[in-house]
C-alpha cells in the first residue's frame, strides 16, 4: 500500500470511474489499466552511459532500445525519445516511483513524476489487428513482441505497446483526453466488429 | 512523402511538422555589437533555392526528435536526414 492512504478521498479512473472500464467485444476486450506508476527518464547531455548503467541496476535489466520496451521484474519501460524512457511499475508498491529512480540516478538524469498525466487501456484478442489499423498509422501487422511505438490515434499522440504480435497492446496516451481516446478505441472496434 | 527517420527508419511525413530553414540553427550572438543587424538577417533574409534546401522538420507524431532534412525543392527527393541535435553540436551549439 502506499504512503498516503489515510485521506479518506476515493480515486477515480482516467475515465472517471470507481472501477477501471472494461468493454467486451467478440475477438477483443478493451480494458483500462489504472494500477501503475508513471515516471520519465531522461539522460543529461553527457551522462548518457552513467545513466543507462544507474538505471540499469535499480530496474534489474538495462533500459531499452530505440523503438521498443521491456520488462524486468515488476518494472517495465519503454523507450520514448533520444535519451528519453518511461518507466512504469505496480502503483502500490512505488507510489513515490519518481523519488526512488531519482535517488537511483542522481544528477546523471532528469525524473519526472507522470503517474496522472497518462490514460492506459490494454487491448486483447484475436481482432487487434484489424482495430489498431483503423486507429493509427504505426505497421502493426509487421510488428513484434517489444515493438514501443509514438504514434498518433484520434489526433491524440499515444504509445502503442506490443506484448503479443496480433493478441495484445497497451495503449497510453494524455489522460485529459482518456474520454475522447477511450470513444476512438470502442468506435474502432464497433466498426470492424 | 517519405521521411527516412535516423532512429525510426521511413515514416509517413505526416507525422511531422515543418519548421522552416535549417539556418534557423545558426542564431546569432545577442551580445555581439552588431546583434541587431545580424538578427535582422537571421530573421528576414533567406535563400529560396530551386533545388537543394536544409529544413528543419519535428517528429511530433513520433518520438518529438528535431531532425534537418536535406530536400530538392525542385523534385521533392528526400537527399539526407540526421538529428538536428547533432548538426547543432557539429556547428559548436548547445556546448
Amino acid at each position: 500500500m502506499g504512503k498516503f492512504d489515510n485521506h479518506g478521498l476515493k480515486a477515480v479512473s482516467p475515465l472517471g470511474g470507481f472501477e477501471p472500464q472494461v468493454d467486451a467485444f467478440t475477438g477483443l476486450l478493451i480494458r483500462e489499466v489504472t494500477d501503475r506508476a508513471l515516471a520519465s527518464l531522461g539522460a543529461r547531455q553527457g551522462s548518457e552511459d552513467a545513466v543507462k548503467s544507474a538505471a540499469a541496476s535499480y530496474l534489474g535489466g538495462a533500459l531499452p532500445e530505440p523503438a521498443s520496451w521491456n520488462a524486468n521484474g515488476e518494472f517495465a519501460a519503454w523507450w520514448m525519445g533520444p535519451d528519453l524512457w518511461m518507466i512504469s511499475a505496480p502503483h502500490d508498491s512505488h507510489e513515490l516511483l519518481a523519488g526512488e529512480l531519482k535517488e537511483a540516478v542522481g544528477e546523471a538524469g532528469s525524473v519526472v513524476e507522470q503517474t496522472d498525466g497518462w490514460c492506459r487501456f490494454d487491448m486483447e484478442g484475436s481482432r487487434c489487428f484489424d482495430v489498431l489499423e483503423r486507429l493509427c498509422n504505426a505497421n502493426i501487422r509487421a510488428g513484434k513482441p517489444g515493438d514501443a511505438t509514438r504514434t498518433s490515434m484520434e489526433h491524440l499522440g499515444v504509445f502503442l505497446l506490443c506484448h503479443e504480435a496480433g493478441q495484445k497492446y497497451s495503449i497510453v496516451g494524455p489522460r485529459s483526453s482518456a474520454g475522447s481516446l477511450h470513444h476512438a478505441l470502442v468506435a474502432a472496434a464497433q466498426s470492424a466488429i | 512523402m517519405i521521411i527516412n527517420h535516423p532512429i525510426l527508419g521511413p515514416r509517413d511525413s505526416q507525422e511531422f511538422t515543418y519548421l522552416g530553414d535549417a539556418t534557423l540553427i545558426d542564431r546569432p550572438d545577442w551580445e555581439a555589437d552588431d546583434a541587431a543587424g545580424q538578427f535582422h538577417d537571421y530573421l528576414y533574409l533567406r535563400d529560396n533555392p530551386a533545388g537543394e534546401h536544409r529544413e528543419l522538420w519535428f517528429h511530433e507524431q513520433g518520438d518529438r526528435s528535431w531532425l534537418v532534412v536535406t530536400r530538392n525543392t525542385v523534385t521533392h527527393e528526400i537527399l539526407n536526414v540526421e538529428l538536428a541535435r547533432d548538426v547543432a553540436r557539429a556547428r559548436g551549439r548547445s556546448k
